[in-house]
């Protein structure tokens, strides 16, 4: 079966489907919307079971696109996305379950909101790097004109034009550096395994890797908030609706690093060794800098949009320890991120449409007057400092030792800090000003979540856990693809990184 | 040698139909006078439809009248371009007629002769024929600007027009005289076999500079570009429309004809020079477009920036660049065709194409609120629109040689830039048509059905050419291979 094309086509499909509902039916409108994405995330679960560990490319869709330009619509699924798909998918369910705050211009809102579901699940299913590129954009731009028109908070048009303005430069930046690879490797066409093909036989002149890595590096940095090009996300993800944080902060954000992983270091690994050592220190200003800003603030979103801003950190020092431990626990981080963050943003978007305010300083006691919800939150901030059981810990910790094998020694140590101590300390004081003491005085009509919301964060929450604590569910699929890219990276240390690898898998 | 009229039978075409809508003035009624602009339409779409026929596809890569006349891919694809141009222009004339008070079959007429300079001008391979189509096209469009005698304000872009066209078209003519001096032959073949040994003899430099001036002043480059913001926004609509699109078009095909063919020699010299003067006016145009509140002047700053884009084009030295400038003029064909109407529409005489009429137009009509978006974003480059498809192909052309030469990669930094910048402008009309508060008007729009019928096309090209380009990318790679076998 064609899984991936029926997963990036149904959310398309259903926002079709929603345009030509007449404009008051809501009911219908959000029927349509849950309907099809939780078709989608049953058939991403398919996907996920059906998939065999170290089978290669896996429910291939190809067909010629653009002829002369070498341009495939190509999705397929192999160890990396895989788990990444199924992510989005349940942040999308999540995502759509959480959209009940739309009440104004409903039908325009759930258009844009399947067919950001669509093109965030067709970039990771894209094997070609136009669509993979197309499909990114195509999810873009409906979260710049969501969080303009359905944005909330004074800050909204300031908020939006940043968001746009920075995730455009990023997204040309990395466009640009696309093109050059396209160009260098003279491989006439953009599909990933081909170009991987072209540099494993010929590699891209060195000075022209010297161009292009920084290019894709700090392009899709750009996108994922890397220090210090990050301010847009914390304001960003404050001024926006629940359902678009929870997908951009949750799986589109994802797609920078999935980009520095499957195109920046296969295709100009040369440039990647001299670049990385920059990336990591780029990471400890995430860690470190956006940690100690996440303990000044006093807002629950802002909180949760710097710790997340944080979080990317780790992710970036595993890519930058280039071996193969450390891009698998960037992936599993990856994941786990993702499925945390939406968490974190939907249960902040319940909590603000309480009292419309996210302060925390007035709020308190609300783990007695909204068990479930608490319980979920308390959950979300554990899972945020690194408690063991969660995804977070296995990705984080398996970072740590890839970090330090890779001799980044310092930069471990900063990290290990920041993760345990700067993300400890906002994480406890969260839970102590939210969740226990005097409830706070607005909050005396707040209600529980509904049962729709508490399916899907009780969704999120168990796929936390499950991959906490059988990450091997991900990383086997995981190792496999990432041996490949480091082989690419440094052939030469080939055989030690594999069994180094063996050892800290399990 | 024989007569070779036969070459030019579509521009003989449409100057006799010219002539008869303005003989047709003498014997129509004044109401019925409107109508005869979509005869004329009509008329045109049958020559679009000849210019398909086997018998005139056949004279393809012909020239006649000693080589000063030259009919290739280019040229075919050009004079196609030109033609539909005009189609579009004149129902968007017919819809103008009322404000134009009186005189409407000459305003169709002048278009007309307008679109037959253009289409000269894409078979010039000689100089004597490129300065007589580009003074065809000029002294027409000094009528077209200035046409609205009641409004001040066309009259003053009359007049700015007029006065720098004139400079533009004495820089050419000087150009080409010493030009003419240095090579002794005005044909494009002789000055391409002996260019490049006349590269120290700074006559000919001197000339070619001026020439170039000359023509980057119809495309309006920097720092010919003073003239578009008043003029666009002095001009009745559908005359910028035509400015915008047919001429900056007839201005690229020269300049493809004459860097990229005659005289590659001379643009490998001038790499450099070019590579600011596009990187200058893709500045130029963004920046200057970011405080701008009047539609038609924002169009006019876009419109120069979208001449740098192009411009890069030039610069890449390649088929490749030049199939991307077709590419991306088509693209802006059918968007500043659907955007100026569309301004048109919702703005009445004698208002302000101030950014706020746009308030709350997604009320008044969903359907133009949406094909104005849509345009917006195709300007702005994003995916899946025609827009797109072409910043990326003239990105792709200047990449290839990026990797060799740091000057190319200052361009597309420049380019990138330029696109952010862009991107806030163009958002601000997004932003104006779906979420701003006080609208001054709420009543809905009407729209003529043959301009529904235009505003549809424009919408399904748009469309077509970024979701579907392999066709379209085989059509503008073979209009510039053929410009390459004469290379």
């Amino acid at each position: 079966m064609d899984w991936l094309l029926i997963i990036v086509l149904l959310p398309l499909l259903a926002a079709a489907a929603v345009g030509f509902v007449p404009d008051g039916q809501r009911q219908a409108i959000r029927g349509i919307t849950l309907g099809a994405s939780g078709l989608t995330l049953l058939c991403a679960l398919i996907a996920f079971c059906t998939f065999e560990v170290g089978g290669g490319l896996q429910f291939e869709t190809r067909a010629v696109w653009v002829e002369s330009l070498g341009l495939h619509f190509h999705l397929a699924a192999d160890g990396i996305n895989i788990g990444i798909i199924l992510m989005g998918a349940i942040v999308a369910f999540a995502a759509a379950c959480c959209a009940d705050d739309i009440t104004h211009r409903a039908k325009e809102f759930y258009i844009l909101l399947n067919l950001m579901i669509g093109g965030i699940l067709g970039a990771f299913a894209s094997m070609d790097l136009f669509f993979f590129y197309f499909f990114h954009e195509l999810a873009l731009v409906p979260t710049f004109i969501m969080i303009g028109v359905w944005g909330r908070g004074k800050n909204r048009n300031y908020a939006t034009y940043k968001i746009t303005l920075y995730l455009s430069l990023g997204a040309l930046l990395a466009l640009i550096g696309l093109i050059g690879v396209y160009v260098e490797t003279g491989a006439k066409s953009f599909s990933i395994p081909d170009l991987i093909a072209m540099v494993q036989a010929s590699p891209i002149d060195e000075s022209a890797q010297q161009w292009i890595f920084p290019l894709l590096m700090f392009g899709f940095g750009i996108l994922v908030s890397l220090w210090p090009f990050h301010t847009w996300a914390p304001l960003g993800y404050g001024a926006a609706p629940t359902a678009t944080a929870m997908l951009h902060a949750g799986v589109l954000k994802k797609f920078g690093l999935y980009g520095i992983i499957r195109v920046a270091i296969p295709m100009a690994p040369i440039g990647a060794q001299s670049w990385l050592a920059v990336l990591a220190w780029l990471a400890v200003g995430n860690l470190l800098y956006c940690g100690l800003v996440a303990v000044r603030q006093k807002d629950l979103n802002q909180l949760i949009g710097n710790s997340s801003v944080a979080h990317m950190g780790f992710v970036f020092l595993g890519i930058a320890s280039l071996n193969v431990i450390g891009l698998t626990g960037a992936v599993l981080v990856m994941i786990a991120h993702g499925l945390l963050a939406a968490l974190a943003f939907g249960l902040s978007g319940h909590l603000y449409r309480q009292t419309g305010s996210l302060d925390m300083s007035r709020m308190g006691g609300l783990l007695r007057q909204m068990p479930l919800a608490g319980t979920a939150l308390l959950m979300a901030l554990l899972a945020g400092c690194g408690l063991p059981g969660f995804a977070n810990f296995a990705g984080e910790v398996t970072i740590f030792f890839a970090a330090w094998l890779a001799g980044l020694k310092t930069i471990t140590v900063i990290a290990a800090w920041s993760a345990l101590v700067i993300g400890g300390l906002y994480m406890m004081r969260a839970i102590r000003n939210i969740l226990h003491g005097p409830r706070g005085d607005d909050w005396a009509k707040a209600a529980d979540v509904n049962p729709l919301m508490a399916t899907a964060f009780g969704l999120l929450l168990a796929a936390l856990l499950v991959f906490g604590f059988a990450p091997s569910l991900l990383t086997k699929g995981i190792e496999g693809e990432v041996t490949k890219i480091v082989r690419l990276a440094k052939p030469a240390a080939d055989a030690n990184q594999a069994q180094v690898s063996e050892t800290a898998g399990r | 040698m024989g007569y070779q009229l036969h070459f030019i039978q579509l521009e003989a075409i449409v100057v006799v139909l010219g002539l008869l809508v303005l003989l047709a003035d003498l014997f129509i009624s004044e109401s019925a006078r409107r109508s005869l602009g979509y005869v004329a339409a009509g008329a045109l779409c049958l020559v679009f439809l000849l210019s398909f026929h086997g018998s005139y596809v056949a004279l393809a890569d012909g020239k006649a009248f000693g080589g000063i006349y030259r009919l290739d891919g280019l040229a075919l694809f050009f004079k196609r371009f030109f033609l539909l141009t005009a189609i579009f222009v004149l129902v968007f004339a017919v819809d103008f007629a009322s404000r134009l008070k009186g005189a409407v079959s000459e305003y169709l007429a002048f278009i007309l002769f307008a679109l037959s300079g253009m289409m000269f001008a894409s078979s010039a391979n000689d100089f004597s024929l490129l300065f007589v189509s580009i003074e065809l096209i000029t002294v027409t469009f000094y009528i077209l600007v200035s046409f609205q005698r009641h409004r001040i304000h066309s009259l003053e872009a009359g007049v700015k027009y007029l006065i720098l066209g004139a400079v533009s078209s004495a820089f050419l003519v000087y150009g080409i005289a010493l030009v003419f001096g240095e090579v002794g032959s005005l044909k494009f073949d002789a000055i391409r076999a002996e260019h490049a040994g006349l590269l120290g003899n700074n006559v000919f430099l001197f000339g070619m500079l001026f020439v170039f001036a000359g023509l980057a002043f119809k495309i309006s480059a920097f720092p010919f570009q003073v003239w578009a913001p008043d003029v666009y926004q002095g001009a009745p609509t559908p005359t910028t429309t035509f400015l915008a699109v047919g001429s900056k078009a007839a201005g690229f095909v020269l300049l493809i004809r004459l860097f990229g063919s005659a005289v590659p020699a001379l643009t490998a010299q001038w790499t450099g020079l070019l590579m600011i003067v596009a990187a200058l006016t893709i500045l130029y145009g963004n920046l200057c477009a970011l405080p701008q509140r009047n539609l038609k002047r924002l169009l006019a700053y876009s419109g120069i920036a979208n001449a740098g884009y192009m411009l890069m084009g030039i610069v890449a030295q390649s088929d490749e660049g030049a199939a991307a400038i077709l590419y991306y003029l088509a693209g802006y064909l059918f968007t500043l065709m659907a955007a100026f109407m569309i301004i048109n529409l919702i703005t009445h005489e004698g208002e302000r194409e101030d950014i706020s009429c746009l308030n709350g137009l997604y009320k008044r009509s969903p359907f133009l609120a949406l094909t104005l978006v849509l345009c917006a974003v195709s300007l702005a480059g994003i995916p899946p629109l025609a827009g797109f498809f072409g910043k990326f192909l003239l990105v792709k052309s200047v990449a290839a040689k990026a990797f060799g030469d740091a000057g190319y990669f200052a361009l597309l930094a420049v380019a990138v830039f330029g696109v952010v910048v862009s991107i806030y402008y163009y958002f601000g009309i997004i932003r104006a048509i779906y979420w701003s508060k006080n609208a001054p008007v709420e009543t809905p729009v009407t729209i003529a059905w043959p301009t529904r019928i235009v505003l549809g096309l424009c919408v399904a090209a748009i469309l077509y050419l970024g979701l579907l380009p392999n066709k379209p990318i085989n059509w503008v790679n073979a209009a510039a291979k053929i410009e390459a076998v004469a290379r």
